[in-house]
C-alpha cells in the first residue's frame, strides 16, 4: 500500500507538486491521470525516493520514505520515466543485474525471470543484446527487471508510452494480472481510455494538485457526465494535454 | 552478492564488450608511450652514432691554401668535400651541417707566424649540427696544439710552458643516471596510461549512464548510492590499473631494445623497478577515478564530459614539465604532493637511486588521503537529486 500525504515540491519558482495526497491500495490498480506537465512524474519520483519532497510524507507499506528510503525501495518495483537499458548487455543480463542489486538468490532469480519472460512474452529476445530493441521490447525488458524481485508495490510511469496497439493490449493484461496477484499497482497516464479501462481508482492531477480521487463510476456521478472523457475535461478545466 | 561487487562486475563485463573503451584503455593508452619511446630514441641514437663515429664529411673552401692542415685533418677522420658556392645559405637550409673556409691569407699569416684564421660556418639553431661541429672543432684544436708545441720545441722551449693550467673533468654521473635524463618524461607516460585507461569508463559510468537514461532506474534499486559509486570507482580502477601495468611492462620490455650502452648509459627496468613504480602510482589510480567521476557527474552528456576530461589531461603533465624546465632538489615533503611525488620517485628509480620505504609510505598515505577527500565530494554530488535526472 502506498500512502501519499500532502506532497510539495518546487523547482525554483515552479511549484511542480503542490499538495498531492492519495492512497493506492493492495489488490487495486490506481491510475494517476493528468495532462503532460501536471506533476505526475515528479510525484512518482518522490514515491520511489529519487527526489525528496519539500514537505509532506510518503508511506509505503507503512514505512516512511524519508526515514528509510532503502527499505522503501526494497518493496517497490519501479518503471521510471527513464527506461535506459544497458545496450551492451543482453535482456537477460539486464534483468539479472537488477535482481542481484535487490539481493535476490540465484535460484529464485532464474525462476522469476522465466515467469516474467512468459508473462511479458519476451522469450525470443532474452539472449539478444538490447541495442537495437524496439520500443516495445525495451519496455518489456525494463518492466521485467523492475519486477524481478517480486515487489508488493508496483509503480509505472506511463507504461504504455510509445507502444503499438498489440504491446499496449498485452501491457494492460499484465497490469490486470498483477492486480489479481494482490499487488498494489500505481501507474501514471495521460490517456483517458487506458485509465478508464483499467483502474479501480482514478487520481486526477492538474497543475500539481489532486483535482479528483474517485472510482470511475463516482467520477461520472460527481461531474454529472456519463462519458468519462467529458468528465475529465470538466474536472481539469481544459482539454489541454489530454489524449483520447 | 554484495551490491558494490555486483555493480563492479557488471561495469567491467559491460565495458569489456565496448571496442572503443578496450582499445583506448588496454591498447592505445598503455602502449603508445613505450612504442613511441623505442622508435624515437632508436632513431635519435642511431643518427647521433652515425655522426659521431663515421667519417666526417665537410665541404672545405680554399683547401688549396692550407694543404698541411687538410692533410692533418684527414688523418683525424675528415673527408673534405668540394667547395660550395654559398656556404652561409647552405647551412641555413641544412644542405650541410658545417662548412670549413680557409681564406687566401692563410698561408701568408702562417709563414709570418701570425695566427692564421680559418672559419667554421654553421647554424647553431639547427638541430643535430652540434656533433659534427664539435668534432671538427676538436680536430682543429688538436692540430693547433700540436703545431703550437712544435713551434715551442723549435725554439728550445717546453710545450708545457703554454699550458699553465690543466683542467681535469670528474663527471660524477653514472651510466644509469645519464639514462635517467633520457627517461625524464617516462613518469608522465605512466600517469597518462592511468588517466586514459580509466577515462572512458569514468565518462561512460556516470555521464554516459545519465545520457542513456539508465541512472534513474539504477538508483531506484534498494542500494545506497555510495555503494553504487564505490562499485563504479572499482571498475574504473581495474581498467586504469591494467593500463598502467601494461605500460610499465611495456617500458620494461622496451628497455631491451634500447642501444643505451652505446651512449654510455645503462638502465634497469627489471622486476624491482616495475614493482616499486606500480606501488608508487597506486594512489593516482584512486585519485583519477574519483576526480574523473566527479567531473563526469557535472557533465550532462558523454561528449561534454569527454571535452572536460580532455582538457584536464594537461594537469598531470605539470610536475613533469616543471621538473624538466627548472631542476629542483628533491625534498621529502615533495613525496606528499600527488603527481609530484610520483614524478620524483620514478625519476629517482630511473637514475639508479633508491626510494626509501618512508618516502613511498608518505606518497601512499597522502595520495590516498587526497583521493578520499575528493571521493567524499564525489559521493556528495552522487547523492544530489539532479544527478539521476536525464532530461
Amino acid at each position: 500500500m502506498i500512502e501519499v500525504k500532502n506532497l510539495h515540491k518546487s523547482f525554483g519558482e515552479v511549484k511542480a507538486v503542490d499538495g498531492v495526497s492519495f492512497t493506492a491500495r493492495d489488490g487495486e490498480i490506481t491510475g494517476l491521470l493528468g495532462p503532460n506537465g501536471a506533476g505526475k512524474t515528479t510525484t512518482l519520483r518522490m514515491l520511489y525516493t529519487l527526489m525528496k519532497p519539500d514537505s509532506g510524507q510518503v508511506l509505503v507499506d507503512g514505512m516512511d520514505a524519508a526515514v528509510d528510503p532503502v527499505a522503501v525501495r526494497r518493496v517497490l518495483g519501479v518503471l521510471p520515466d527513464a527506461r535506459g537499458l544497458y545496450k551492451r548487455l543482453t535482456a537477460r543480463e539486464n534483468i539479472e543485474y537488477f535482481a542481484q542489486l535487490h539481493g535476490v538468490e540465484t535460484a529464485m532469480m532464474h525462476q522469476r525471470r522465466e515467469k516474467l519472460a512468459d508473462a511479458l512474452e519476451m522469450r525470443d529476445i532474452l539472449d539478444r543484446r538490447t541495442e537495437g530493441f524496439s520500443q516495445g521490447q525495451r519496455v518489456k525488458t525494463a518492466i521485467a527487471r523492475a519486477l524481478v524481485h517480486d515487489p508488493k508495490n508496483v509503480i509505472l510511469d506511463e507504461p504504455t508510452n510509445g507502444l503499438d496497439v498489440m504491446s499496449t493490449r498485452s501491457m494492460r493484461a499484465f497490469l490486470k494480472a498483477m492486480k489479481a496477484e494482490g499487488r498494489c499497482v500505481l501507474f501514471s497516464s495521460h490517456i483517458m481510455q487506458e485509465v478508464a479501462a483499467l483502474c479501480d481508482r482514478i487520481v486526477v492531477i492538474a497543475h500539481g494538485r489532486v483535482v479528483a480521487d474517485e472510482t470511475p463510476d463516482a467520477l461520472r456521478a460527481q461531474t454529472g457526465e456519463t462519458n468519462l472523457e467529458d468528465a475529465f475535461v470538466k474536472i481539469i478545466g481544459s482539454e489541454e494535454g489530454l489524449a483520447a | 552478492m554484495n551490491a558494490t561487487l555486483t555493480v563492479w562486475w557488471k561495469e567491467i563485463r559491460e565495458n569489456l564488450r565496448d571496442k572503443r573503451t578496450v582499445m583506448s584503455a588496454l591498447i592505445y593508452a598503455p602502449l603508445f608511450g613505450p612504442i613511441m619511446f623505442v622508435v624515437l630514441i632508436n632513431v635519435q641514437i642511431n643518427r647521433e652514432m652515425a655522426k659521431a663515429e663515421g667519417p666526417l664529411k665537410v665541404p672545405v673552401i680554399g683547401a688549396q691554401y692550407a694543404p698541411n692542415l687538410i692533410e692533418a685533418l684527414k688523418q683525424l677522420g675528415l673527408q673534405p668535400q668540394p667547395a660550395i658556392a654559398d656556404p652561409e645559405n647552405a647551412v641555413r637550409h641544412r644542405d650541410t651541417d658545417v662548412v670549413l673556409r680557409i681564406p687566401a691569407s692563410y698561408g701568408k699569416a702562417w709563414n709570418t707566424g701570425e695566427p692564421a684564421q680559418v672559419e667554421l660556418i654553421y647554424d647553431a639553431s639547427q638541430m643535430g649540427t652540434d656533433t659534427p661541429r664539435e668534432r671538427l672543432q676538436s680536430m682543429l684544436k688538436s692540430y693547433v696544439s700540436e703545431q703550437g708545441a712544435l713551434r715551442l720545441l723549435a725554439r728550445g722551449l717546453s710545450p708545457s710552458i703554454a699550458t699553465p693550467v690543466v683542467v681535469s673533468e670528474r663527471d660524477q654521473s653514472t651510466p644509469q643516471s645519464r639514462a635517467g635524463l633520457l627517461f625524464g618524461f617516462l613518469p608522465y607516460f605512466f600517469v597518462i596510461a592511468i588517466y586514459i585507461g580509466g577515462m572512458y569508463l569514468a565518462i561512460d559510468l556516470t555521464a554516459g549512464e545519465r545520457e542513456r537514461k539508465s541512472l534513474e532506474p539504477l538508483f531506484a534499486n534498494p542500494v545506497a548510492r555510495w555503494r553504487i559509486l564505490l562499485g563504479k570507482l572499482g571498475a574504473i580502477g581495474v581498467f586504469s590499473f591494467i593500463s598502467l601495468l601494461l605500460c610499465v611492462i611495456g617500458f620494461s620490455i622496451a628497455g631491451h631494445f634500447m642501444p643505451a650502452e652505446k651512449l654510455g648509459m645503462s638502465f634497469d627496468l627489471g622486476a624491482a623497478f616495475v614493482g616499486q613504480a606500480l606501488l608508487l602510482e597506486l594512489p593516482l589510480l584512486a585519485l583519477f577515478a574519483v576526480g574523473q567521476t566527479l567531473i563526469a557527474a557535472f557533465a550532462k552528456t558523454y561528449r561534454e564530459a569527454q571535452t572536460y576530461l580532455g582538457f584536464l589531461m594537461i594537469l598531470p603533465a605539470v610536475p613533469s614539465m616543471l621538473m624538466s624546465f627548472m631542476p629542483v632538489k628533491p625534498a621529502p615533503w615533495m613525496y606528499a604532493v600527488p603527481l609530484l611525488g610520483q614524478q620524483l620517485g620514478i625519476s629517482q628509480l630511473l637514475r639508479g637511486g633508491s626510494v626509501g620505504m618512508s618516502e613511498i609510505g608518505i606518497a601512499l598515505v597522502c595520495g590516498f588521503a587526497v583521493a578520499f577527500l575528493i571521493g567524499l565530494l564525489t559521493a556528495h554530488v552522487y547523492r544530489s537529486e539532479r544527478l539521476a535526472i536525464s532530461g
